[in-house]
This record gives C-alpha cells, structure tokens and sequence, in this order.
C-alpha cells in the first residue's frame, strides 16, 4: 500500500470516528434556544426538547421553598415563572434584575421548570450608575486634571 | 488625568496611523530615515498607550468618582491591590488593558530587532501598527474608558457630575488570582500578535533562508506559555471561587481561549518539521494566521453577545467592528498566501507512517479536529439557526464525547512522537524505545483494574500516562548516563546539565510531564462524589472518610463586605485533622453575595467544602455542599511544570563546552570550564 494510502486512511479514521462521537454527544446534549415569547407558542413534539431560555429575573420574585426555587424570567415584555429543582446551589450572581439562563422542560401549564441556572459573569456586565450623584464642586474630585 | 490619558490615547492613535502609513511608505522607498521615523512612532505609540493606562489606574487609586468607568468598577473601600484589577472589570478597560498588553510586545520587539532582520522589521512594524490601529480605534471611539459622568441637568443638557463612592468591584474579581489570571490570558492571546506578523511579514518581503521560523517559533512559545498559565489560573480560579466543583465547564468564553492555544500547540510541532525537513510550510503559515484570527474570534465572540455565556459582556455593536477586523486581516492573509504561495514550496515529503513527521503530522491532526469540534461547538447556535432556523446549543457531553478521546490520543503520541526517528524508524529502534514503556503502562494499567477501577477513559489515561512518564525519564536517564560517564557527576547534576545542552528539547520534555500530570488530574473528575445537606450546631455529613462537623457560624464585619462563615471540623477515622472555614460574604455596595470555598487540598484528593446559602425550606438552616475531588492538585502542579518547561525551553543552549581539567588550566575565548569534568567536547547543539 502507498503510503499516502496509509496517511488518507489513519486520518479518514479519526475524522469519522470524531464525526460519530460528536453526533453522539449532539443527540445527548442539543438544547433548543427559545426567547419567554417563543416558549409560549411551542407546543406538541416542541415542549419535550430540552430548552434553554434567557431572561431578567423579575425584582422581588425569588422564593425559596422546600425541594425548589421559584422565580420569575422577564424578557420582551412577557414572564415566564420558573421552577428549579437541583440541589446545585444557584450561582451568587442571581439576584433580582440578573440576566439569567435557565435550561430543563416547558410544561403544559406554562411554567418552566430548570436544572442548570445560569446568571450572568457580574464582572462583564456595565453596573448602572447607583446612588446619588453631587456636583464636582462638593464631591472629593481627588486626583482630577 | 483622565483629560491627561485621554489626550495619551489619541497621541498613540495619530503615532499609530503614522507609523503604519509610514512604514508602508519605508518598505516602498527603503529610505533609511523614514524606515527609522516609523520604527519611532511605533516605539511612541507604545509609550503614549503605557501613560494612558497608568492614568486610569491612578484614577482608581486616588478614588476619582467623577470617572464614569471608576465609579462603575470601583469604591473607597475596595482594596488597593483589587483596583489593579477593576482596569478589566469593564468592556471600556479591558479594551485598554488588550492595547496595554500588546504595546509591551510591540515594545519589545521594536526595540529588541532595531539594528537586526532589517529587511523583515519595517513589514512587522506595519502588521503591529494595523493591529494596533483597529484597538486604539475602539480605545478612542468607540469604548473609551476615560468618560466623564454626566448626568441630565435641568434644562435636559448633559452635566458633569461626581460621586461621592463607587458601585464598587463584582465580588467574584474580588479574589486574588482575578489579578493574576487576566493578564497572563492577555498576555497569551496578544502574544500571537507578534508571530503572526513575523509570518505575515516574512511571506510580504519573501525573507530568505528559515531565521524568521526561528523568530516566530520563539514568540509563540513565549504566548503560548502565558496563554496556557492564563487558561489553568482561569480554571483555578473558577474551582476556588464559583463553589460548582469544577474548574471547566465549556463555556464559550473558556473555549475562545482554548482554541488558539490548540493550534498554537499543533504550530509548535509542526515548525519543527520545517525547521528540520522544509516540509509543512504552507500548513505552518496558516497556523499561525488561524492562531491570531482565533485569539480575534475568542474576544468578539465575548464581545458580541453571539453566543449566550455566563462570562459575556454586555451585548453591544462592538462585535460588528471585531467581524470586520477578522474579515480584513483573512483577505490580508488571503492575498499574502495567493500571491507569494510558491515562496513555501515543501522542500521534501514524507518517508514513512512510522516517523517523527507522521507523529507530528497525526498530532496536528488530533489539535485541528478538536480545535474544530470545540469551534463548531461553541458556534453551534449560529450555525444551526442559519441552517435550520433553529438556535440549538450543545453542551458538556457533545465536547466531553469528541475531546477525551483525542485528548488520550494525544498523549499517547506524546510519548511515542519524541522517539521517533526522523524519515523511518527500524523495528529495532521502536523496540528499544518502547518495550519497556509499553510492559510499565500494562502493567499499571492492569494493577489498576485489579484495584477496582472500572471506568475505561479512567484506566487508559492512567496506564498512557505511564507509558508516556517512563518514555521521558528514559530519555533523561539515557542522556545524563552518557554525561554521567564522561564526567563522574552526580544523575541530577548531568540531567540538569544535559538540559541546558538543548534547552528546546528536554524543555520540551519537561513540558510533556506537565501535560501528563495535567491528564492524571483530569482522569480523577471520574471519581467525583458530592453530598448536600442542611446543618444544625454539631450535627455531621460524611463524604468519603470524611466526615464534617459543624461547630457554628460567625460573622465579620470586613472594610468592604461583611462575611458570614460556617465553623467546620474536619474528621478521618474519628480522628480530628483541620479546621474548614467556607464563608458567604455580602457587598452592601453592589448587594451581591460571593461564595469562598474552603478546600483542603492533597495530592490524593481535594474536599471542597461550600457554604451554599440557607435551607430554602424555610428553617434557615445552613446548606453545606461537599465534594471529594481526587487528584485536583495534579492538575494546577502540572500547569507550573509545563510553564516551568517552556522557560528551559526559551533559554539559549548552553555554549559548546570544551571541559578541561587540571590545575593548570585557563578559560579561553569560546570555552567554559566546568569544575569536576573530564575533558571532552561536547555533543551537537541543537534541537530534535
């Protein structure tokens, strides 16, 4: 056999190998993006994949309760209430207004119900200014040029 | 100051133009004063960049609230080596930071190659200058860190305001190796920078002879080592701080990091084939372009909001300039290609399947396909809703299922590739090399199953990782004796001296034992355990032969939080061995909470230990999550090894050394003495 043969054939073999894995893991793991709006016109074959949704989480709407966390995702002026059910602890970044990802199941009823909640990197996101703003003539303006 | 770095920063955007339009201007005419005015305002633009990034940071420090980016990232109380870091808390900073970054390289290779490569430097000086020119664009116009806040006045017109305190810094920057890890990420991922344009460059000016494969190889192992520390203090810091058990969670923002160090990996192996047999030149010039166009695609797909990320920074239009400056530098790259492609005609062709260039060639392989699956991965939403219309996203067990296996693949060729001869290797020689690291792995592999162990990936990985051990410290063994004889020193003092012989290859070495403990860490998250449970005063968990009694609780009220903590003791066998303090702290700038772990670390095992917030059953009690991670601390002890291995590796071989001994004897020009050695002359220099 030549062995540029040799070559074609190892690399076909990886090549493929990692095409039937990855197809694999694709069936294992292929989750739906649907925006709050979106959910809400899925029916059928739809409400049984595996969803991902994003939100804000609507201010004052986190309750804590025996075996879930319930909370409310707003987006496009539509809400969506929530039920997480993990025993993962929810990450410190989800708080009222926090971007959030949920990923589980619509149910029939409406509700949504998550096993991963994602809120947003803080780090990434711009604070919007807070407090109260003073004039440069009475704030301390240390350092200015 | 901040009128002073805003004034700085379009001085470097002018310097920048300048240095580009001139330089261009330099190759065209090779006229020596203005070849040498563009190396110059190259050089300013660079210090115009260091000045603006020191304002904004003395604006942190002197607590300069009439900044709007201060005000966002910063407050009075935070701590002074924490304002460091609130630089790149933000979209605006983190811009400058990137310019900061790449101005020391830019920096360093303006001033380091002015009186050398003269025919090369002006095109580099060009590509850096563009480059810089897209980032000082942003840095200006488009994200400028030095605004000033201003609010609406009364007659509706923007009025210039200050705070008297910030919002402060996000709890989860507020952790010490947030200072460390960015840095050493940018430092990576602007590192690439100055390869690509030595590639760049040398395909523009066709440069003769290899020198600039030297000088790009160098450059790459240089950002490849930052970029690698980046990625595993990234990890590191995710493990000790976010309180989810893990340090890798494939979200897009750590795999934008991960694929340039992948093709910069398969870069570093694959010049060696050029360097040695003047094959593989059109594949290695375009690894390096993919490595940059990579390093660009990781910062726009944070940039974009593209794909949905835990780390994303605010969506913003900035992603559209990032897609232009992606589409500009391929069409460059594109065009350099096309038009000088005969300038890398391979010199010669490959001899056989068994030899160091199909090991190379089958290693490249394996970091392309999965530098592929994790892009496609990652990608996965924009490409499904542009062909399906539909935004599906694939997770964990998708990259999980394509990246172990080529990962173990990998590593065997680690440990098979270095012994290999070049063109072919006899059945003689793969016997030699490889008998007894093939009977060890059995071995080891077997005992190993016999132990108990069941998972496949588990056992494969462990039993590679000892056939892959044994083939190095053969190596070492192998080169020391021969030193070891001629000389009568010690094993360790003829490793150490046949290291700095060749540098390049047993730093090379000593970064594949970095990668095999890196791989025996990973192999251990299959035996992760986890258990939560609700806490009262003096009740007890168990995990493994651990077992974790609560005390109590305490708080403490600290300058700029105040933190709550669980008292936890920890006991093995009813004996007591440490104290663990896992801890919630509460911002009252921001309102934000933030999670510190207590782990207690061993090469065996880590128990992380989380405080997870109160019981949502409304008892109030606390919730401890504890996990059993084994052989964690392998992984962070094999990142130090493998950046320890790429310093050796960029350190000069040591000089040809004519040993000499006698009393007698004097140090002449070109020769070293060397205390206790017999005389001989040394081995070739070099590399393999």
């Amino acid at each position: 056999m030549k062995k540029q043969a040799k070559f074609g054939i190892g690399i076909g073999v990886i090549v493929l190998s990692m095409g039937f894995l990855g197809w694999l893991g694709y069936g294992e793991s292929k989750t739906y993006y649907h925006t709050i709006a979106e959910l809400q016109t899925l029916s059928g074959s739809e409400l049984s994949h595996r969803i991902r949704v994003g939100g804000s989480v609507a201010p004052g709407s986190i309750r804590h309760l025996a075996g879930r966390v319930d909370f409310v995702l707003e987006g496009e002026g539509k809400s969506l209430p929530v039920s997480y059910l993990s025993s993962d602890p929810l990450p410190d970044t989800f708080i009222d207004k926090s971007q959030a990802l949920v990923e589980g199941h619509a149910t029939t009823d409406g509700r949504f119900v998550a096993d991963v909640v994602q809120a947003k990197c803080a780090s990434k996101y711009e604070a919007a200014p807070g407090g109260t703003a003073v004039p440069p003539s009475k704030a301390a303006m240390k350092g200015s040029m | 100051m901040d009128v002073f770095g805003s004034f700085a920063l379009v001085l470097a955007f002018i310097c920048a133009v300048y240095a580009f339009v001139g330089g261009i201007a330099a190759i065209v005419t090779r006229h020596p004063l203005l070849i040498k005015s563009a190396r110059q305002s190259g050089i300013a633009t660079c210090c115009l960049i260091f000045i603006a990034t020191f304002s904004i940071e003395y604006l942190f420090f002197t607590d300069n609230f009439a900044s709007a980016y201060v005000v966002s990232h910063s407050n009075r109380a935070l701590a002074t080596f924490y304002k460091i870091g609130a630089l790149w808390a933000g979209q605006e900073g983190s811009l400058l930071f990137w310019s900061f970054v790449l101005a020391i390289y830019v920096f360093s290779v303006l001033v380091a190659y002015r009186n050398k490569n003269g025919e090369l430097m002006p095109y580099v000086g060009v590509i850096l200058a563009g480059v810089q020119i897209f980032f000082l664009t942003l840095n200006n116009f488009i994200a400028s860190p030095f605004k000033a806040l201003a609010v609406p006045g009364a007659n509706g017109a923007m009025e210039f305001v200050a705070r008297s305190d910030g919002n402060g810094l996000t709890p989860l920057l507020q952790y010490p190796e947030m200072v460390i890890h960015p840095p050493h990420l940018y430092s990576g991922y602007t590192g690439f920078t100055i390869p690509f344009a030595f590639a760049l460059a040398a395909l523009l000016a066709r440069y003769p002879g290899e020198k600039w494969i030297h000088l790009t190889r160098k450059w790459t192992m240089i950002a490849w080592g930052f970029q690698t520390a980046g990625i595993l203090l990234g990890a590191h810091w995710a493990y000790a701080v976010l309180g989810w058990g893990g340090y890798w969670g494939w979200d897009p923002v750590e795999n934008a990091s991960l694929l340039p160090w992948l093709t910069g990996t398969a870069f570093l192996h694959s010049v060696m084939m050029q360097e040695k047999r003047g094959m593989m030149k059109v594949w290695n010039v375009w690894l390096v372009f993919s490595t940059f166009l990579l390093c660009i695609m990781g910062t726009f797909l944070t940039r974009s909001g593209v794909v949905s990320s835990v780390h994303a920074f605010a969506q913003s239009n900035i992603g559209r300039w990032f897609v232009g400056f992606l589409v500009v530098i391929f069409l460059t790259c594109l065009v350099a290609y096309v038009k000088n492609r005969d300038y890398l005609t391979s010199e010669n062709q490959l001899d056989s399947v068994v030899s160091r260039e199909s090991s190379f060639l089958f290693n490249n392989l394996v970091l392309l396909v999965s530098c592929v699956a994790v892009l496609s991965g990652t990608l996965f939403p924009v490409l499904s809703e542009a062909v399906s219309g539909s935004k599906i996203s694939v997770g964990a067990p998708f990259f999980n299922k394509v990246n172990i296996p080529l990962g173990l693949f990998l590593l065997f060729l680690t440990g098979v590739g270095p012994l290999l001869a070049w063109r072919k290797t006899s059945a003689e020689s793969l016997k030699r090399n490889f008998a007894w690291p093939l009977i060890l792995g059995l071995i080891g592999g077997a005992a190993l199953f016999f132990a108990g162990m069941r998972e496949f990936y588990a056992l494969l990985c462990f039993s590679l990782c000892i056939f892959v051990t044994t083939t190095i410290l053969m190596e070492f063994y192998r080169g020391a004796k021969v030193i070891r004889t001629r000389s009568g020193a010690s094993f360790l003092t003829s490793a150490i001296e046949l290291t700095m012989r060749n540098t390049r290859r047993y730093g090379g070495y000593i970064v594949h034992m970095g990668m095999v403990l890196i791989f025996i860490g990973l192999a251990g998250a299959a035996f992760t355990q986890n258990v939560q449970k609700e806490m009262q005063q003096g009740s007890s968990m168990q995990i493994g032969k651990y077992t974790l009694v609560l005390q109590g609780l305490d708080t403490k009220p600290e300058a700029n939080y105040t933190g709550h903590r669980l008292i936890v003791e920890v006991f093995v066998a009813n004996k007591p061995i440490m104290m663990l303090y896992p801890e919630r702290r509460e911002f009252e700038t921001n309102g934000e909470t933030g999670t510190m772990v207590a782990i207690y670390s061993t090469l065996r095992e880590d128990l992380y230990v989380v405080y997870a917030g109160q019981s949502p059953a409304g008892s109030d009690l606390p919730v401890i999550h504890a996990y059993l991670n084994p052989l964690v601390k392998w992984i962070w002890f094999g990142g130090v090894i493998v950046v320890f291995g790429t310093l050796v590796a960029l350190m000069p071989n040591r000089r040809a050394v004519l040993v000499l001994t006698g009393a007698g004897a004097k140090q002449t020009a070109g020769e070293t003495l060397v205390r206790g050695m017999t005389p001989s002359v040394t081995i070739r220099e070099g590399h393999d």
